[in-house]
């Protein structure tokens, strides 16, 4: 496999500059447009580049395959059980209000929690799928 | 206690979305088997409190995240819902000891682990569609539970079962999308999606806008009725069930559709109400219509069949007949019977489907031709079929009986005497099928091909003794099956309002 | 001239409909499955439209509390869409990995072609 420079060497640069802007979507998202979803794809689509210049095979060795897989349950874990906080703090299941002292800052942080469980979760489902379909037909 | 009781709505969904995400994580067969065991075990504990708490107290009302309805999601059990949850964790936790063989015989070491997660993801989307008060959830639960059966059904060994799957998933999600646009329709014309709350306002909205509520009913009937396998929409479901792992099918038959029946209940009388689907609007007749054409035509068509599963699936669409038959008739004997069935046809067919699991277990085959004499080798699996058989037929004494009693009083009532012709001989028909399977599975020598075939061993036979004594329980002891199909069907014609 | 206004307040919902009708014509016409689930990834995008347009009031802005601003859309019909939008990438995933499945144990992915190697087998 032949690596153009340009290719190798603009991606390299590129790729921090994704992830950022990736994590920008992600804290923005209980302000303006943005939030979990799109920051999880951002970050798969990182993870996808590299994949696309450098091989599969490098691309697993950041991103192993085994890590990508657990990281869809792990993610529906946490946004799951954020829920399941407010139920033990004797709340109904979902209320993030119990979260922090003031009910506002309480939702603020149930919402920063599910967030980042659905960062997980996409990041690692868009990930995994890449993965699953770019194996085949091998 | 009572810290829990409270929170038992949320927890019955809950418990078996995490217990996935935990079997995802696991990994390992085993831990994740044990692991759906328990929480298979732990359903119908719940929805039984759930029930008795209903019984005491009248409907229950939980509000997600705090949200007061009808701006929040609301989980509301009332009696019929009750019945419904208390059917699907049931059957999942009687059949769930058998899968551990079955699963191990049918799939692959690898996908085990998510096939358990699979499972509990389908259970925790049928209990959600049966809990849920608000109408788009509903249809949330419906995919999560859909996606889950189609990977479910996929799994299957055959390579027909990925086409089987692909054409479920296509036809499915027509279904879901139609449903979806009917709800739609009632969002634009009422502003709610709480279903209490749409019902209260239709009235009203029926005397401006008739056209767009009779397209809503269409659009939700259609998608809905695909889902339940209506008949005419019914070409998904013997592929499905003839392709699926055999536990697969056992689970999706005794839940999968009688969730989508539940769903079409709860539209037609708690949100439509009888006023307008049945009063104003032709839904009796067409209803009726479609449910004789599927007691007869898929009755006949299995007679035809050779493959057993595949009898046994056609076997099922004219069943469905029956449940939408009480629906349509819409009187207290009618619905009470369909109701009725619903609980009755889950605990025959999947005895039946167990019972046809087991034979798949030590014979490798479920073609009719390659059966005979599989009653000597396997004299207490197929005892039990032929009990949920006769069950079938609607032989007195047996679950099945009950429910056509009550669907012959029912169209009794309408003075249709036409319809328990069609009732008696479409249970001819079951009993021609039914006796091709019993008369080559106990008269015929056993063929080399089965000689080494016996009984499956406890884990799977003490599931399949157990639906077998409950298709004879039923049609004895009637206080629990048709006492709350009795009330929930008087609560269904009183209407929400 | 009524014609013409009816094509014009009514816009998106002729969209509406001309792309669930037509979605749905390609799940049924075509037998190649990858054009199945295109259709039927146009059928549902047609209820997206269907929920967003009434959502958006004439001359209301985003929905966020503000002084300023008395009349707001209504943020309802998008939160569902988002919801109905996973469902169906989920869908479409799912599908397309069973298609792949299918190519690989039939080597067609038309579905009379799929048909007939089972007939033949």
């Amino acid at each position: 496999m032949s690596l153009d420079l340009i290719l190798r060497i603009g991606t390299k640069l590129i790729l921090p500059f994704i992830l950022l802007f990736a994590l920008y979507v992600q804290f923005h998202g209980e302000y303006g447009p943005g939030g979990g979803f799109q920051a999880g794809v951002i970050t798969a689509g990182m993870v996808i580049l590299f994949a696309i210049t450098f091989g599969l095979r490098a691309a697993k060795r950041i991103a192993p395959q085994a890590l990508v897989e657990r990281m869809v349950p792990l993610g529906v874990l946490i946004f799951a059980g954020t829920g399941v906080l407010g139920l033990l703090l004797g709340h109904n299941y979902l209320d993030y209000g119990p979260l922090a002292h003031d009910p506002a800052h309480g939702r603020v942080l149930g919402i920063f929690l599910v967030e980042a469980g659905v960062l997980v979760t996409v990041s690692g489902t868009m990930t995994a799928l890449f993965y699953a379909f770019a194996e085949r037909g091998r | 206690m009572t810290t829990v009781l409270p929170h038992l709505p949320a927890l019955q969904v809950v418990i078996p979305l995490l217990g996935a995400v935990l079997c995802a994580l696991l990994r390992r067969p085993a831990p994740a088997f044990g692991l759906a065991l328990a929480v298979s075990w732990l359903m119908p504990v719940i929805a039984a409190a759930l029930l008795w708490q209903v019984i005491q107290g009248g409907p229950i009302s939980y509000h997600m995240g705090g949200w007061a309805p009808p701006w929040g999601i609301e989980y509301r059990v009332d009696l019929l819902n009750g019945f419904v949850l208390l059917l699907v964790a049931a059957v999942g936790a009687a059949i769930m000891p058998f899968a551990w063989h079955s699963v191990g015989f049918e799939i692959d070491e690898g996908r085990r682990a998510w096939f358990y997660c699979m499972y509990l993801l389908c259970l925790a989307g049928l209990l959600g569609i049966a809990i849920t008060g608000d109408a788009f959830n509903a249809f949330v639960f419906l995919e999560i539970s859909s996606l889950s059966s189609y990977v479910l059904i996929a799994l299957g060994r055959d390579r027909r079962a990925l086409l089987a799957s692909f054409q479920y998933l296509v036809m499915g999600t027509i279904g879901a999308t139609f449903y979806v646009i009917g709800v739609g329709f009632l969002y634009l014309l009422t502003g709610s999606l709480n279903m209490v709350d749409i019902a209260q306002r239709l009235g009203p909205a029926w005397a401006e806008h008739p056209r767009a509520i009779v397209a809503a009913l269409a659009f939700v009937s259609a998608g809905v009725g695909l889902k339940l396998a209506l008949f005419p929409l019914h070409v998904w479901l013997p592929n499905a069930y003839a392709h699926a792992p055999s536990w697969v099918t056992v689970f999706l038959s005794a839940t999968a559709t009688k969730v989508a029946i539940y769903l079409l209940i709860r539209f037609y009388f708690s949100i439509f109400g009888v006023a307008i689907a049945f009063d104003t609007l032709p839904i009796a007749q067409i209803v009726i219509a479609l449910s004789i054409a599927a007691m007869v035509i898929a009755s006949l068509i299995a007679v035809f069949e050779s493959d057993v599963k595949r009898m046994l699936a056609y076997s099922s669409v004219a069943q469905i007949g029956y449940i939408t038959l009480g629906i349509g008739l819409a009187n207290q004997a009618g619905l009470t019977g369909g109701l009725v069935h619903v609980f009755n046809h889950a605990v025959m067919k999947a005895a039946l489907f167990l019972a046809i699991g087991a034979v798949f277990y030590r014979a490798g085959t479920v073609n009719l031709a390659e059966l005979s004499g599989i009653g000597r080798k396997m004299p207490v699996t197929l005892a039990v079929f032929t009990i949920a058989g006769f069950g079938l037929v609607g032989t007195p004494g047996t679950a099945g009986f009950i429910s056509k009693w009550y669907l012959a009083l029912g169209a009794l009532d309408q003075g249709w005497w036409v319809l328990v012709l069609v009732i008696v001989g479409s249970s001819l028909i079951a009993m021609v099928y039914v006796g091709r399977v019993l008369e080559i599975a106990w008269l015929r020598e056993p063929t080399p091909a089965i000689a080494r075939a016996s009984d499956p061993p406890l884990p799977m036979l003490l599931p399949i003794l157990l639906l077998g004594a409950a298709t004879i329980y039923f049609g004895i002891d009637t206080q629990w099956s048709a006492g709350i199909a009795e009330a929930s069907a008087q609560a269904l014609l009183g209407g929400l309002r | 001239m009524q014609a013409f206004r009816l094509v014009v307040e009514y816009y998106n919902y002729f969209v509406t409909i001309f792309l669930m009708v037509a979605g749905l014509y390609v799940v049924i016409a075509r037998g190649n499955m990858i054009k199945k689930l295109v259709g039927l990834a146009i059928f549902q995008t047609s209820v997206y439209l269907l929920y967003i347009t009434p959502g958006k009031i004439l001359g209301g802005t985003a929905p966020i509390l503000d002084p300023a601003f008395k009349v707001y859309s209504n943020p309802l019909p998008h939160v569902l869409i988002l919801t109905a939008i996973v469902v169906g990438v989920a869908t479409l995933a799912l599908g397309l990995a069973l298609v792949a499945r299918i190519n690989e144990a039939y080597g067609s992915i038309e579905e009379d072609e799929t048909f007939e190697r089972d007939r033949e087998a």
